[in-house]
C-alpha cells in the first residue's frame, strides 16, 4: 500500500492560462475536482508524530483532515480544519505552506510533499458551495466582554476562538469592510472577496458583533472601551501602517503609489471597476513597481490587469533574497512581469505637469551578508540608466500605526512604534490588552497574525476565566469521545 | 445611526448637513474631519467636521457639490443613512491663548474654519475674520463668524460685496495699519493658503494651515495623502491636516490634488446614482 501510496505523483491544480487571466480579476488557480482531490489525499502516510501539524501556526489537525477527504467525506474534512481555523478558504490560498506544513511532510524529504494548501482549500470550497450548512458551536456565555480591534487575519482568528469559548466579542474596524489585508491588500484574483464575506458570516453566527468605520484610538479609546463600554480585555490587531518609501527625489511625483494606496484603491475600492465604482487609479502603460515581496508580486500583477503594456519589478537584490512566495514568483513570471534584479531606481524624473515620467536606474552587486543574514546589495558606480515609466509603485514595507499607540498611555512600544508583547501569550505590559500581527512584528503573513491571534484568544480566556486552554482542550476531547 | 437629521443649501450648490453619530458628535474636537461614503461603490470622502450636537448626537458637515463624489451625496436628503461614516478622524487644532488671532477662510473653506474660531475664542484669543469668495452668493458663515469675531471682513473677486480683492488684500491691509496680529488660521483653496503664508512670513506671524490632499483611507495606511512639510513627507491623514503654512510645499500640493483630473471629469459626465433605481 505504502509504495503504490508514493507512486502517485503530486496532483497539480488547474489554472486560468496567463494569456487569458492577464485581462481579468478573476481567481488563478480553480481548484481540485473531487477525483484530484481524494488522488492527492491518499499520498498522505498519516505520520504517527505528524510533523505538519508542528509546522501549522495554528495546528490544524492535518492528517486527520486528509484522511476525511480520502475517505470522500468532504464537509466533515472541512470541519475538522474549522476545529482550529475559521479561515479555511482564506488559508488554503494564501499561506505559505512551502515554508510551513509542507516543507516538513516526510514526503518532500525525497519527493514532493503532500499539497496541504491545495486539500484544505478543496474541503472549504466544498462546505462552502455543496455541504448542509452547519451552525458552529460555542460554549455557554461566560459574560465577559471582549474588544477585537482591527478585522485583519490575527482580529478573526482571535474572535472565533473567544466566540467559541463562549465571550462576549466585539470586533472594531476602521474601514467599511471586514477583513483587514484580506480586504484591502490581497487581490481578487488570489482570494475572492465573496469568499472572505462567507467566512466573516461565520463569526457573525457564532455570535460575533462586527462594527465597521469604528476607528479605535480615535471614536473611543482602548481605555475607555474598558472603562466605560465595559470591556473586561482587548486585542489589538491592527495591522501594518504607513508605508515606507525610499526618501528618493521625485517620490511624491503623481504617478507613484506606496503598494498600500495601490492596492487598496483596486482592492477595497474596486478602482478597476471604475464608471460602476467612483474610486480612480492611474492606469499605467509602463509600470514599475519597487520590492520582491508578496506585496510586490500583487501589485505588479494588478498593475497588468489595469491594462498596462509592461511591467518591470524592481528588486535591490537577486531572486535567492526575494521574501515572495515560489508560487507568487512563479505566476508573477508567467504572466510576463519583467523581474529586473540587483536594479534599484534612484530617483524618479517628471513632466512639466508633475506626473511620473521615468526612473533612472542603478545597479547593484552582492557585498556581504547584512543583519538579515542576506547578501546586502551595493551600488555599481557609473551603471545609471533611465528607465521610461509612467506609474511606480513602492512595495518595500510598512511602518507602525500611530493611532493606538498615540491614544493608549503607557502602552510599551518599541524604538520603530510597534507594540511589546510577550510572545507566549500577545499580553502588552497594560493587563487585560493583548496585541498580535503586524502592529507587533512588522509585515509578516496572514498565518503568522492567525497564530498570534490564536495565543492572545488562550491567553485572554485565561486572564478572563482562570482557566487554561488545555483544560479545555482536553473536555473537548471528552466530549468527542463520548 | 447616519441617519441625515437636516439638509440645506446655504449658498449655490453648498450644502449644510446634519447627521446623526452620537459617538463622533461626542467625541470631536476642532480640526478633525470624518470620512464617509455616499453609496456602495462611492469614493471614501474626506469632510472637516464643522460642529456637532453632542446632547441630539449629531455632527454638522458643510460641503460643496464640486464633483462627482460630494454630488452624490448632495443628492442624498433628510430621512436618507449615509452608509459609511468614520471619525473623528486626524489630530485636532493646537488650541492656545495667542492673544489676537485671525482666522481666515476661503469660499466652503470657510467651514472648517468656524469650529476652530470657535475654540481658539473659548480659549480667550481676542479673533479677528476674513472670509473670502468668489462672489457675494458663495459668501458663508458671515453671521456664525461675526458672532465669534470682534472684527470680520469679507472680500469678493468680483467686487460684488466686501472688499473687491483677496483675503491676502484685506490681511496685508490689516497689518500695515498697524493691527496686531499674533497667530494666524487659514483654509481655502490651496493657492489662496499658499498666498497666505506668503505674506505672513514676510511679517514674521505664526501661521497654520488645514490641507486636503487626495485621501483614500484616512486612518494612516494608504500614504495616499503625503504632503511635504519642512522638506519631508508627512502624511494628513494622521500627522495633519494642520501644518504649519510656512513649511508646507503648496505647488506639490496643488500638483497631487489635480492627480485624476482626467477621471474627475469623466465620472462628472454621469448623473448622480439614483436612489430608487435597480442599482441599489
Amino acid at each position: 500500500m505504502a509504495s503504490k501510496r508514493l507512486d502517485i505523483p503530486r496532483q497539480p491544480m488547474p489554472e486560468q492560462p496567463p494569456e487569458e487571466r492577464i485581462h481579468n480579476f478573476d481567481e488563478v488557480p480553480l481548484g481540485y475536482t473531487p477525483e484530484q482531490a481524494v488522488l492527492e489525499a491518499s499520498r498522505c502516510l498519516e505520520c504517527k508524530k505528524p510533523s505538519c501539524v508542528q509546522g501549522c501556526p495554528v495546528q490544524v489537525d492535518i492528517p486527520g483532515f486528509i484522511r476525511l477527504i480520502r475517505e470522500g467525506k468532504f464537509e466533515e474534512a472541512a470541519r475538522k480544519i474549522m476545529e482550529t481555523n475559521m479561515l479555511p478558504a482564506v488559508c488554503g490560498r494564501v499561506c505559505p505552506q512551502e515554508t510551513q506544513c509542507e516543507v516538513v511532510c516526510v514526503l518532500a524529504k525525497r519527493g514532493e510533499p503532500v499539497a496541504i494548501g491545495r486539500l484544505e482549500r478543496f474541503a472549504a470550497d466544498w462546505e462552502r458551495e455543496k455541504g448542509q450548512h452547519e451552525k458552529p458551536q460555542v460554549r455557554p456565555p461566560t459574560g465577559k466582554k471582549v474588544a477585537i480591534i482591527g478585522s485583519g487575519p490575527a482580529g478573526l482568528t482571535c474572535a472565533a476562538d473567544l466566540a467559541r469559548l463562549g465571550h462576549d466579542v466585539t470586533i472594531f474596524e476602521a474601514l467599511h469592510e471586514f477583513g483587514g489585508v484580506l480586504v484591502y491588500g490581497i487581490p481578487e484574483f488570489r482570494l475572492p472577496k465573496r469568499i472572505l464575506k462567507y467566512e466573516v458570516e461565520r463569526l457573525k453566527e457564532m455570535g460575533v458583533k462586527l462594527e465597521k468605520n469604528a476607528v479605535i484610538g480615535k471614536l473611543a479609546t482602548i481605555e475607555e472601551l474598558m472603562k466605560e463600554e465595559g470591556f473586561d480585555a482587548v486585542f489589538i490587531g491592527t495591522g501594518a501602517g504607513l508605508p515606507l518609501f525610499m526618501g528618493i527625489p521625485g517620490e511624491n511625483l503623481l504617478g507613484v503609489y506606496s503598494a498600500n494606496e495601490f492596492l487598496t484603491r483596486s482592492n477595497l475600492m474596486r478602482a478597476y471597476e471604475f464608471g460602476t465604482t467612483d474610486t480612480p487609479i492611474a492606469r499605467g502603460k509602463r509600470v514599475m513597481v519597487v520590492g520582491g515581496g508578496n506585496v510586490a508580486m500583487d501589485a505588479a500583477r494588478t498593475a497588468l490587469r489595469l491594462g498596462a503594456e509592461r511591467v518591470i519589478l524592481a528588486y535591490r537584490r537577486s531572486r535567492e533574497e526575494m521574501p515572495a512566495r515560489a508560487e507568487e514568483i512563479h505566476h508573477a513570471e508567467e504572466e510576463g512581469i519583467e523581474f529586473h534584479l540587483l536594479t534599484v531606481p534612484v530617483a524618479f524624473l517628471g513632466d512639466e505637469r508633475g506626473w511620473l515620467r521615468a526612473a533612472v536606474m542603478q545597479k547593484m552587486e552582492l557585498g556581504e551578508p547584512d543583519e538579515s543574514g542576506r547578501r546586502r546589495p551595493v551600488p555599481i558606480e557609473g551603471s545609471e540608466y533611465e528607465e521610461p515609466i509612467d506609474v511606480a509603485v513602492i512595495a518595500i514595507g510598512t511602518s507602525a500605526n500611530p493611532l493606538i499607540r498615540d491614544t493608549t498611555p503607557g502602552l510599551e512600544v518599541n524604538r520603530r512604534g510597534y507594540i511589546v508583547i510577550d510572545p507566549n501569550t500577545g499580553a502588552t505590559n497594560i493587563p487585560g490588552v493583548y496585541a498580535g500581527g503586524d502592529i507587533v512584528t512588522g509585515s509578516a503573513t496572514v498565518i503568522e497574525a492567525m497564530g498570534a491571534g490564536r495565543r492572545a484568544a488562550a491567553a485572554i480566556h485565561e486572564y478572563l476565566t482562570g482557566e487554561k486552554m488545555s483544560t479545555v482542550q482536553a473536555q473537548d476531547t471528552e466530549k468527542t469521545a463520548k | 445611526m447616519n441617519e441625515i437629521v437636516a439638509k440645506e443649501e446655504i449658498a449655490p450648490n453648498t450644502y449644510r448637513m446634519e447627521i446623526r453619530h452620537p459617538r463622533i458628535a461626542k467625541k470631536r474636537k476642532a480640526g478633525q474631519f470624518v470620512i464617509l461614503r455616499p453609496h456602495e461603490g462611492g469614493e471614501r470622502i474626506p469632510l472637516t467636521l464643522v460642529g456637532s450636537d453632542p446632547e441630539d448626537g449629531t455632527i454638522t458637515l458643510i460641503f460643496q457639490a464640486v464633483g462627482h463624489s460630494t454630488r452624490e451625496l448632495a443628492a442624498l436628503e433628510v430621512g436618507d443613512v449615509v452608509p459609511d461614516l468614520a471619525g473623528p478622524l486626524g489630530r485636532p487644532t493646537h488650541i492656545e491663548n495667542y492673544g489676537t488671532a485671525c482666522v481666515i477662510g476661503g469660499g466652503y473653506g470657510t467651514a472648517p474654519v468656524l469650529p476652530i474660531a470657535q475654540a481658539l475664542k473659548d480659549a480667550g484669543n481676542d479673533l479677528i475674520g476674513i472670509i473670502g469668495a468668489r462672489t457675494k452668493d458663495l459668501v458663508i458663515l458671515e453671521k456664525e463668524l461675526g458672532a465669534l469675531c470682534s472684527r470680520l471682513e469679507v472680500a469678493t473677486d468680483d467686487g460684488s460685496y466686501g472688499h473687491h480683492g483677496l483675503v491676502t488684500d484685506v490681511l496685508r491691509k490689516l497689518l500695515d495699519e498697524g493691527v496686531k496680529i499674533d497667530f494666524v488660521l487659514a483654509v481655502g483653496p490651496t493657492p489662496m493658503m499658499k498666498a497666505v503664508a506668503d505674506l505672513t512670513r514676510q511679517y514674521g506671524i505664526p501661521t497654520m494651515v488645514s490641507l486636503n490632499p487626495i485621501m483614500v483611507d484616512g486612518t494612516g495606511m494608504c500614504g495616499g495623502c503625503r504632503v511635504e512639510v519642512g522638506g519631508e513627507t508627512k502624511f494628513a491623514c494622521v500627522d495633519g491636516p494642520e501644518f504649519d503654512a510656512h513649511q508646507v510645499n503648496f505647488d506639490l500640493l496643488a500638483k497631487r490634488q489635480a492627480t485624476y483630473k482626467a477621471e474627475e471629469q469623466q465620472a462628472a459626465q454621469v448623473e448622480p446614482h439614483c436612489k430608487i433605481g435597480l442599482d441599489r
